[in-house]
Order: structure tokens, then C-alpha cells, then sequence
């Protein structure tokens, strides 16, 4: 039995269409992600999943129940770490965890083993109200009282938005070790450079599924040539490669621009003619293998 | 029951860390009964007067000793000219002005007829009414004394009790009337205010992800409240009692039992409120105009029902506090049993299960 089903759901809010037709599975014991930027529909997604909102069309299944029928022992068994931080400000660190294990039937001491890892970090901090913790150790707080209850399954809707780069990768690791002891995870992401952390990935835009598999394969997709460019001035020349005629897609990527040339019979020599016609003379250009963001880019843009 | 019992601990952290939270439940109390008791006070004490004689024999003198010493009222200045009157009105001190016409005395004597004149100062109209009564009085007992010298042989002496409230005092009638504000107040305000902050906190969507019944959650967040209400009635009762010598001639068994079915009552109406609104600002709103107002104009403790235009009092019907007044009223004052007000009590009881089963209905177990 898969862990997550979802069947051609829609989610409509009065005339915005937030989802069309979604269908994907999740595996059980899978770190599956949904990557997306801003507005795509992720947590309108979650919400369906973790039963607080109606699909308009459709159905899903979690763990072999359905979300609006059997939403009573969903509740009970999943995890949920909403976008925003939702827990109790005025409440110390260890009063939260205390609470969320108590509303689920369980104490700390039980199933401390599970958080043990992320709640050591935090530690230090437990007669601290919640409110005042930094961003990051929200984070791993909000991640201690979603597991706390030793969930079959973990829903996180992005759990590393407005975190810094260290607690981000913090944070994976500890997905990454949650994962081996058996919990299904779902985890949602603007970042795409946290897709190839996933098993497998599913990518939204616009309410639509782009592309579901895994990160490796997602990047063998990638069709056509593609080079890193760099040169003293990128902003100049970004506008350049913008005007030239060849141009199918640039965007920056790091301290280099990808660009991809469109039609097959692309020769570097052209660009760098072209570029010296204007007055662009250090250029570097290197073949570069295609990484899953530049599928992503290349899929939002054929998409919009 | 323990989840529970969890759930109604993390309730009472949040009040008691909270200070405004504490100074609406602990703080206000105190200080409604102390301003009623002492600031709007509609008894009247040491009225000013001013008195201008123009017979100055015994007889004004009398009746000006006898004014003066009742208590009621204190001696701002002797006037010699009517001339006086304007500029001792303007003042503001003075509240009224007694004249006493040229040859008082004499002509009370010859003609049986002597004339005073009363001028009150009718800026404030309830209490120029009150003086002019109090004043009234005081000369008619004059008289009658000196009736009794001269035996006129037919004479009619009304005697006049006031019961439940012999001394007319406006204690006794605050007392019940904050009783009642508070709880609503306390119970309805902040119950909802404080569902509406789980909504807008964005913790309700974690709750709702959770085996908690709605139930268990609306339980939870009412149960401190009963508490902490039930204390507040108990402090303004004891207050009632040894800061103003507020009687309770009934049952406090009874009188601590209706109460806590008005807290229920009014609990009730802040859960429907919260399961209107979305977020602590609505919450506030509504319970100010929806519920406050109609407790302090339309619950008979201010203004008397029977006054109002019918509508009005068709109104008053379904204002949960119209009915605890006369409730609490009735045992306070009157000393009356449940066989009394069980009427009343029945009343109380519907509003607060309608209003449960229709939150309870409204709930939502999601977010939309």
C-alpha cells in the first residue's frame, strides 16, 4: 500500500483555481518533495492532505484513508508543520512539546527517542517562550511537536522558508535521519537546491504538476545544450545574451548565466563573436550537464 | 481526559502570563464596584443650599435649622437679596435656594398661609427633583409638628415604607447590575477572544490536525473561565457586603448556583461569537455592541424596562442579563427560593443550551 494517493484533485476558491487536476503517489518511507515557487498551490495541497480543506474534484488517500471521509483517524496519525509558525508564543519550548504530546495521548519521555536529535539543539533554550526563539530553532521546535506523537507520516509545508543557510541544511539532515527510521515525509519548497536532497520530487506551477520523479532523472530530461557563461560584467552581460539572436532560454545561476541556445547547430564561436561585436571581450564559456533547477526553469518557462 | 486536562493547563498559562488579560479579569472587578459604589453615587448627601430670609423670625429659623441638620443638605451661604440668587446659582456650589417670603411667621399665624419659595438648579433634572423632594419633605414634617401644637382634629399621616431597600440606597441596585456586566464581560468577551486567537495565531489548524474532539476544544477553553469568573462573583459579592453593607437576605448557596448557570449562559453566547469570527479584532467588536450595550441599556440596570417603547422592551426579552437582574435581585434583596425565580432560571438555561448546540453545529472541523 502506497503511503499518499491523490487522484485528479481541484481546488477552486470562488473563481481562483489554486489546483488543477493533481494526481501522484507517495511510497512509504519516501522523502518526497513538492517544489514550487510562491502561489503554485503547495499549501493548498498540504491542507487537502492533512483533511483541513475540501478537494473541489477528486480524491486522496493517506495511508489507506480517505481525506474527507475517514478525516477523523488521519488526524491521528499524521504530523503537520504548517507554513507559518503556529505554536504557542507565550508557551516555554518545553510546554509546547508537553502540549502536543499530551493532545495526542502521549508524554515527552515516551517517545523522546524520536526527537532527540533536534530537541538536544534546542534544549538549552526550554524555559525560553517560544516566541523568542530565532527562526531556525522555531523550525526545529515546529518539527518536534508534529513528531512527537510518533506520526506514521509527516507533512511539512515549508519547513526551511526564512531560515538561514546552516539551520537549512541542518534541517535536511535531520529530515534525511527521520527518513531512516521508517516515516513517510512530505516536504514542500520554493528552494530548488533542496529538490536533489529528495527521493523523489514532484514539480508545481500554477496549480499543476510539471514533472514527478526522481531528481537524477528529472535533470536527464533536460534536452538541450546547455554552458555556464561568465565574464567581468554579468549584467551586461545577461542584457546581451537577452538580444542575441540564438538565445532560447539564460537566467543567472550562481556567479555564472546557463544559457541554452536554441536549434542544434549552436557554435560557441558565434556567441563569442557576437559578444566581442559589442564590446564584451573576457568571456568564459563551459559546457555545463544540466541540474534539476535548469529543468525547472526550463519547464516553468515552457509552462507560462 | 488527559489530553483534556492538558488542553484547559495550557488555557490558564495563557491567561497568567498575560497581564492584560489579568487586569480585565482581577483588576476590573475591584475597580467597577469601587467607581459605582463611590463616583455614581444617586443618593443625595450634603447638597448645597443657599437660603435668603426675608421674615428672619423663629419659625424660618426653624425650618432652616431643620434643613440644614437633616443631612442632606449643608448651608452654602446666607443670600440677603434676591439680586444674590443669580450669582449664587452661577457659582455652581449651589443647588437650590430657599426663600422664606416677608412676615413669615406673622402671616402663618394670622392667616394660616405662609409662602417659601424652592428654586433648584435643574441642570441636572433627576437631581433637582430629588433635592426639591427631600426639601418638601423636611417642610411638610415641619408642619405636621406644628400641627400636632395646635390639634387640628382631622388629619391624614401616610406612613411610608420602602422595602427590600429601606434606605433607598443606589448600592443595591449597582451590586447585582456589575455582577451581571462582569460575567458577560469576562466570559463572553474573553472566551471569544481567546478562540479567535487560536484562528488567528494560525494554532487552530494545528489543533484541528489533532484526535481533540471540538467538544474537547471549546470545553477546554471555557472550563478556566468558569473559574476564574466564578471567583470575580464571589469578590464583588464580598465587596458588596463589607465595602457598602450590601445585604444578601437569600440563600449564597442559591445565589453562587445562579450564578454559575449565568456564566454558562454567557460562556455560551462568547463561544457562538467566536465561532462567527475570525479573528480577536471581530471578536472584541462584536461582544462590545452585540452584548455589552444591550446588558448595561437594555437589562433594566440602568433605565427601568417598563419606561421603554414596546419595542425596546420586546427587546429586552432575549437579553440574557434582564433576566439574572431579577434573579439575583430577588435573592439578594428579597431573600425569595427557587420557587420564585425558577421561571427566570428556565430562561437562562435555553439560552445557554441553544446557544452551545448552535456552536457546536458552527464549529468548523476545518478551515473553511
Amino acid at each position: 500500500m502506497q503511503a499518499v494517493v491523490v487522484n485528479n484533485i481541484d481546488k477552486t476558491y470562488g473563481k481562483v483555481k489554486a489546483l488543477t487536476d493533481i494526481s501522484f503517489a507517495v511510497e512509504k518511507g519516501e522523502l518526497f518533495g513538492i517544489i514550487g515557487p510562491d502561489g503554485a498551490g503547495k499549501t493548498s495541497l498540504f491542507r487537502i492532505l492533512t483533511t483541513l480543506l475540501l478537494p473541489s474534484k477528486g480524491s486522496a488517500i493517506v495511508e489507506g484513508f480517505d481525506v474527507v471521509k475517514d478525516y477523523k483517524q488521519i488526524r491521528k496519525i499524521v504530523g503537520y508543520m504548517p507554513g507559518r509558525f503556529s505554536l504557542y508564543q507565550d508557551l516555554s519550548v518545553e510546554e509546547n512539546l508537553e502540549f502536543f504530546a499530551t493532545i495526542f495521548g502521549t508524554t515527552i519521555e515516551e517517545n523522546y527517542e524520536l526527537v532527540k536529535d533536534i530537541y538536544t539543539q534546542i534544549e538549552p533554550f526550554k524555559t525560553r517562550p517560544a516566541g523568542k526563539l530565532s527562526g531556525g530553532m522555531k523550525q526545529k521546535l515546529a518539527l518536534c511537536c508534529a513528531m512527537i506523537h510518533k506520526p506514521v507520516i509527516l507533512f511539512l509545508d515549508e519547513p526551511t522558508t526564512g531560515v538561514d543557510a546552516v539551520s537549512r541544511k541542518e534541517f535536511w539532515e535531520m529530515l534525511i535521519r527521520l527518513k531512516k527510521s521508517g516515516i513517510t515525509i512530505l516536504v514542500s519548497t520554493p528552494y530548488m537546491d533542496e529538490a536533489s536532497l529528495c527521493d523523489r520530487v514532484a514539480l508545481i506551477q500554477n496549480g499543476k504538476m510539471l514533472a514527478i520523479d526522481k531528481p537524477d532523472n528529472i535533470a536527464k530530461t533536460f534536452d538541450k545544450k546547455l554552458f555556464a557563461v561568465k565574464s567581468g560584467n554579468n549584467y551586461t552581460l545577461l542584457n546581451l545574451l537577452k538580444d542575441f539572436a540564438k538565445t532560447d532560454s539564460v537566467y543567472p545561476f550562481g556567479e555564472y548565466l546557463h544559457f541554452s541556445p536554441s536549434g542544434n547547430d549552436f557554435q560557441r564561436t558565434e556567441l563569442l563573436e557576437f559578444l566581442s561585436s559589442k564590446g564584451c571581450e573576457d568571456v568564459e564559456i563551459n559546457t555545463q550537464e544540466p541540474t534539476i533547477e535548469d529543468c525547472f526553469m526550463n519547464l516553468m518557462n515552457n509552462n507560462s | 481526559m488527559k489530553r483534556f486536562l492538558g488542553f484547559v493547563k495550557k488555557e490558564f498559562f495563557h491567561i497568567f502570563r498575560d497581564y492584560r488579560t489579568m487586569i480585565v479579569l482581577f483588576g476590573l472587578p475591584v475597580i467597577q464596584v469601587l467607581i459605582f459604589g463611590y463616583a455614581i453615587n444617586t443618593d443625595l448627601k450634603d447638597a448645597h443650599v443657599a437660603i435668603l430670609d426675608n421674615s428672619k423670625d423663629q419659625m424660618t429659623r426653624q425650618i432652616t435649622q431643620k434643613i440644614v441638620s437633616s443631612g442632606y443638605f449643608m448651608l452654602g451661604e446666607n443670600l440677603n437679596s434676591t439680586a444674590d440668587i443669580e450669582k449664587s446659582f452661577r457659582s455652581g456650589k449651589i443647588k437650590e435656594v430657599i426663600i422664606f417670603k416677608e412676615n413669615f411667621a406673622r402671616d402663618y399665624l394670622k392667616d394660616g398661609k405662609a409662602k417659601i419659595q424652592l428654586i433648584a438648579d435643574a441642570s441636572d433634572p433627576n437631581n433637582a427633583n430629588l433635592i426639591v423632594n427631600y426639601t418638601l419633605a423636611i417642610i411638610n414634617n415641619y408642619q405636621m409638628s406644628l400641627m400636632k401644637e395646635f390639634k387640628i382634629p382631622f388629619q391624614i399621616t401616610p406612613e411610608v415604607r420602602m422595602r427590600y431597600n429601606p434606605e433607598l440606597k443606589s448600592v443595591f441596585m449597582f451590586v447585582p447590575g456589575i455582577i451581571t456586566i462582569l460575567l458577560m464581560l469576562v466570559c463572553a468577551m474573553m472566551t471569544s477572544i481567546s478562540i479567535a486567537r487560536e484562528k488567528e495565531m494560525g494554532t487552530m489548524e494545528i489543533l484541528l490536525v489533532s484526535p481533540l474532539k471540538p467538544l474537547q476544544i471549546l470545553a477546554g477553553k471555557v472550563i478556566p473561565y468558569v473559574l476564574l469568573s466564578f471567583v470575580n462573583a464571589i469578590t464583588i459579592i464580598l465587596m458588596g457586603k463589607w465595602v457598602f453593607g450590601m445585604p444578601v437576605t437569600g440563600s449564597y448557596l442559591l445565589l453562587l448556583g445562579v450564578s454559575i448557570l449565568f456564566i454558562i449562559t454567557a460562556l455560551s453566547l462568547g463561544i457562538f461569537i467566536s465561532t462567527v469570527a475570525n479573528n480577536q479584532m471581530t471578536a472584541m467588536f462584536i461582544s462590545l455592541v452585540g452584548l455589552f450595550l444591550p446588558t448595561i441599556l437594555l437589562s433594566g440596570f440602568i433605565f427601568p424596562i417598563e419606561n421603554m417603547p414596546v419595542p425596546l422592551q420586546i427587546l429586552s426579552y432575549i437579553v440574557p442579563a434582564k433576566w439574572f437582574i431579577i434573579v439575583i435581585k430577588s435573592i439578594m434583596l428579597k431573600g425569595l427560593g427557587v420557587t420564585y425565580i425558577w421561571k427566570e432560571l428556565c430562561v437562562l438555561f435555553g439560552m445557554a443550551v441553544f446557544f452551545i448546540l448552535i456552536s457546536m453545529r458552527k464549529f468548523k472541523i476545518r478551515l473553511e
